[in-house]
């Protein structure tokens, strides 16, 4: 049996369904957004620190250049290393049949019995290589299914300039490559890149590796003082060439992976909650209304003998029925979207991800706090109708009392029409409805632009670097340097037009404690296959003498324009170099340091050399030209730019068109909320008003003016701050971007995007706007006179 | 037997002729009106009289263009707007008809004077909004908000509003409904000033049987009906009125 309230209140509700399925669809929102960020989160969270514990992930890396495997006991005894795992890690060229460069593969040595005691490979399919056979390799999982590989198949390989034929015994993935991205890569390519685990004693008879390594990995003790470990393993591999120890900070795939957590994380709090809190506004509005409305209701059933906790139950449960209703909404979409989320995540972060059915804590949090937000937006609507004593319930409540709005006192603006002061005075009179009602529209304005002003972001960016920054179209690696002279026989090769080579070496930069290992390029003044950019596309020079270093850079060091900075070198004679910083470069990609060659050369007392080359092809012969390269010997790698740049924007293009989407729905769904609703109760406000203008022969656009004005103003007013908001926004995501020192993108909104997201929310105010006029069509001009408010 | 209608004495600014109104309330059809000829002539004051339910403030609704009627006829100077669109409507009573109401229906947010201006803002031959509350003796509030005016103040400011863009028909809907005597009174004489000094053609509603006295013409309604239609040759001034 339902009581008679409850059906009072399932038909007040029927009554408002407008408002009700638009404040429900902002806590739908809400309760998606927080669900799909949370179990990203978390799923990314916990099954990176399952992965990372189940794999034995290491916590601190080094290469070095070759060290005797009696090195490893040394840094065993390092005070906070539990223990040391060490390896070979080689390069290798991958020529696949159809593949116009060959593919790349990082070769990691498997011990010769057991598991790797860390960095532990999960084979997913096949199994482990057997020791002593030297052609048989597990192959990284994602690169196996590009080029259809499965255990059984076999794939070419170049091990130190020799071709083998490898056998694929097993599909595998590691920790250590959650987001694999090739050493001097900008992005993960699955076609192109592929981490593969061999047998340690073929790895060391293939490279003349036997008794030592060049790569060792390190897991540390509870508590163990991290950077203290770094600097003592630093000085143990220093003589055998060390580049440089790091920790998991600094380690590529895990950085990237947690750059995004940390991205969600600071998501987390803050959309859900703005949408939470747009709902809890929104509510405030209608519920204050509708219990201005019911003041004779109240009185009645309170005059009948009804309690004031039984009212307060009873709007308390209307505001429940309308927040379970869009929750429900929000776990179903949110469940959804959670799962699409992971699977975009799943195309990048390649770990094995714990997740399925919904999270139920979660649900219940997001739910719970719906009904709190709702709860405190409904408070003092509530709070007024239970306090009303009967017999004052049963008066009408006294009028409004207006006042000049200060608007009307500013010079030009004393002779307004009086319609369009009614618009003002009732703005002034409600001032904080107009300041949330147009943070609400702001806030709807600024995620749109943060949904888009990536995709304004990367393609400037990407077409200065890959356009004006990188003018060639192939750049060879080599693996050690090369005489200058090398580049007039490249110069020579079939499809070559122009060639062009800088010399590039590891060092550690360092100002007095702060340190930071990079790379140290070396241009020729001429270069007309290389330039430099500032992220405000503005081009820089190498000065003449000393070194330019990005600001990233700059920041780590705490090093400023004419400061001396150590350049500590990771070859030749390994000798400290100061070098002064004559400039610094705000770079998009990267954090290293740019010298005149000439300058680097005496830097590192060597002849003229490159180990980078760069030619600009004649796209006919380029086929050609590429069975050339892939025989040279002494070429590490070879990349193509344009396969690098198609996959980066294929990568980006993708991903930016889901957000775009998603969050221009979430901000038309705020909108609509805010202007549907306010403009609803402004009409029951004003329905009398308005009504006795149309008798006094006022048209219908002319009172549309007055009832539409106020939520004209408000969104106006939303639109500018939305901008500046949403500008805001894109300068704090992009400081909390995924990994700073890899990739930084520019601070560019475009007047597209912000064109773009003033349309919709225009869009949507004025269809909002719109059905809501359609009522005054039906305004009762007769029974609105007949009675008193 | 009604008496014989005085009607064709003077020329008629507007009337209603043979206006039926019925209304659907559900399953029911309500006759609010049935075959009602009321003229009202030029400069005159009308008082219309009735109970509740007799149709009175149905005919005046359909009078002042704010309902139409389901038969019949309603001539302004000789053409029948019975038939004339929203816009014709609207028009018709923002250029020729004043309207003042039992609950004032002042705008909140707008001063006394700013209501007024309201009006003559969209009107061709306005009054200054000041002449309009002078005429109602209410120059020294014109600054005040509806909140801060007694009824009778507000009643007066509505009147001002109604009589400021100098219609030729002022439409009164029990403009003392809601005010006591003595308030009431005073904004009888209000209308009946405007009435004799701008001749505006007046028509108000009571069911104050008293009122009548000082009506030109006093016409009673009863259940849809004209129950009688005379002139008042013993017309009072609103202050010997008394009920």
């Amino acid at each position: 049996m339902v009581s008679v309230l409850d059906r009072k209140l399932l038909r007040d509700l029927m009554r408002l369904k407008g408002q009700v399925l638009t404040i429900a669809l902002v806590v739908a929102v809400g309760v998606a957004n927080y669900i799909t960020l949370r179990s990203a989160w978390r799923a990314l969270g916990d099954s990176k620190v399952a992965y990372y514990e189940q794999y034995r992930f290491a916590d601190v890396f080094a290469r070095v250049k070759r060290a005797p495997d009696s090195v490893t006991d040394r840094l065993g005894d390092v005070r906070g290393v539990a223990s040391v795992y060490p390896r070979i890690v080689e390069e290798v060229l991958l020529p696949i049949d159809g593949m116009l460069t060959p593919a790349h593969g990082q070769i990691i040595s498997l011990p010769s019995r057991g598991r790797p005691p860390m960095n532990d490979v999960y084979v997913k399919s096949g199994r482990f290589p057997e020791p002593g056979r030297g052609d048989e390799v597990l192959i990284y999982e994602p690169f196996a299914n590009e080029h259809d590989l499965r255990p059984g198949s076999t794939i070419p390989a170049i091990l130190n300039g020799k071709l083998h034929e490898l056998i694929v015994v097993g599909l595998a993935l590691s920790p250590e490559y959650v987001f694999a991205i090739e050493p001097g890569g900008i992005t993960s390519d699955d076609e192109r890149f592929a981490p593969m685990w061999m047998s340690g004693t073929s790895v060391a008879a293939a490279f003349q590796m036997e008794g030592a390594f060049n790569d060792v990995v390190v897991r540390l003790e509870p508590g163990a003082d991290e950077k203290a470990v770094l600097i003592a393993i630093d000085r143990i591999l220093e003589p055998y060439g060390g580049l440089g120890a790091y920790g998991r900070d600094l380690q590529i795939s895990n950085s990237i992976l947690e750059g995004e957590i940390a991205q969600i994380e600071a998501e987390v709090v803050f959309l859900p909650g703005a949408f939470l809190a747009v709902a809890a506004f929104l509510l405030n509005v209608v519920f204050s209304r509708m219990v201005t409305m019911q003041r004779g209701q109240i009185a009645v059933i309170k005059a009948v003998g009804y309690r004031n906790s039984t009212i307060a139950l009873h709007y308390l449960k209307m505001v429940c029925v309308i927040v379970l209703f869009g929750s429900a909404v929000g776990v179903a979409f949110g469940a959804w979207l959670a799962d699409a989320m992971l699977d975009l995540y799943a195309g990048f972060f390649r770990l094995p991800m714990t997740r399925g059915r919904i999270d139920l804590p979660v649900a219940i949090n997001a739910v719970i706090a719906s009904l709190l937000a709702a709860v405190a937006g409904i408070a003092f609507a509530v709070r007024s109708a239970v306090t009303l004593p009967p017999a004052e319930a049963m008066r009408p409540p006294s009028p409004a009392r207006y006042r000049a709005s200060p608007i009307e006192q500013m010079p030009g603006l004393r002779r307004l029409r009086q319609t369009t002061m009614m618009v003002f005075r009732e703005i002034w009179r409600r001032p904080l409805r107009t300041v949330f009602s147009s943070a609400g529209i702001a806030f709807a304005l600024a995620i749109i632009i943060l949904g888009r002003f990536g995709k304004d972001a990367h393609g400037p960016i990407l077409d200065l670097q890959f356009g004006r920054q990188q003018r060639e179209d192939i750049s060879v690696i080599f693996k050690n340097q090369v005489a200058d002279r090398s580049l007039g026989y490249l110069a020579h090769l079939p499809g070559v037009d122009q060639v062009d080579g800088y010399r590039m070496t590891p060092v550690r930069f360092r100002l007095g404690p702060r340190w930071r290992d990079s790379v140290l390029i070396g241009l020729p003044p001429d270069s007309h296959l290389r330039r430099l950019f500032t992220r405000q596309f503005r081009p820089a020079r190498i000065p003449h003498s000393g070194i330019l270093i990005t600001d990233v850079l700059a920041d780590i060091l705490g090093a400023e324009p004419g400061d001396l900075i150590d350049v500590e070198l990771k070859e030749g004679d390994r000798g400290t170099r100061q070098v002064r910083v004559s400039g610094t470069i705000d770079e998009a990609f990267g954090i290293q340091g740019y010298m005149q060659k000439s300058s680097l050369h005496g830097l590192l007392r060597e002849k003229p050399t490159v180990n980078t080359a760069l030619l600009r092809v004649n796209p006919g012969r380029e086929a050609e030209l590429h069975a050339y390269l892939s025989d040279i010997p002494t070429v590490q790698s070879i990349h193509r730019k344009r396969t690098v740049l198609e996959k980066f924007e294929g990568q980006t293009r993708k991903t930016m068109q889901v957000i775009t989407l998603i969050l221009t729905l979430f901000a038309t769904a705020i909108a609509v909320a805010v202007v549907y609703n306010n403009a609803r109760v402004s009409l029951s406000v004003r329905s009398r008003d308005l009504a006795t203008l149309r008798v006094l022969g006022f048209t219908r656009t002319e009172i549309s003016a007055i009832l539409l004005g106020e939520q004209a103003i408000q969104v106006c007013l939303g639109i500018p701050v939305g901008m500046v908001l949403g500008t805001w926004g894109a300068k704090a995501l992009i400081e909390l971007q995924a990994d700073p020192e890899q990739f930084r993108l520019p601070m560019l909104i475009s007047s597209q995007t912000y064109a773009f997201s003033v349309v919709v929310i225009l869009a949507a105010a004025i269809l909002s706007a719109l059905l809501v006029r359609r009522r005054l069509d039906t305004l009762d001009l007769v029974g609105v006179l007949k009675t008193r408010e | 037997m009604p008496e014989p209608s005085p009607s064709s004495e003077r020329s008629s600014i507007l009337s209603a002729e043979d206006v039926s109104k019925v209304y659907q309330m559900g399953d029911v059809e309500v006759h609010a009106l049935r075959g009602v000829d009321v003229p009202l002539h030029e400069g005159e004051l009308m008082v219309l009289l009735g109970p509740s339910g007799s149709g009175k403030s149905t005919l005046l609704n359909i009078l002042g263009a704010l309902d139409v009627p389901t038969s019949g006829r309603v001539l302004y100077r000789g053409d029948d707007i019975a038939g004339h669109g929203e816009r014709e409507l609207t028009n018709f009573r923002r250029d020729h008809v004043g309207f003042v109401f039992q609950f004032y229906n002042l705008v909140p947010s707008l001063t006394a004077r700013e209501n007024i201006a309201l009006v003559t803002e969209i009107s061709k031959t306005p009054l200054d909004p000041r002449e309009a509350l002078e005429l109602v003796g209410l120059t020294e509030r014109m600054d005040h908000f509806p909140a801060q005016l007694s009824g009778g103040e507000q009643q007066r400011v509505a009147i001002a509003r109604a009589v400021a863009k100098q219609p030729e028909i002022l439409l009164c809907d029990e403009p003392t409904g809601a005010l006591d005597f003595k308030t009431g009174i005073r904004v009888l004489e209000v209308i009946d000033e405007v009435n004799r000094s701008l001749g505006t053609t007046t028509a108000v509603i009571t069911h104050h049987a008293p009122i009548a006295s000082m009506a030109d013409r006093v016409v009673s309604l009863a259940d849809g009906m004209v129950a009688s239609d005379r002139r008042n040759d013993e017309k009072v001034s609103p202050s010997e009125l008394t009920w």
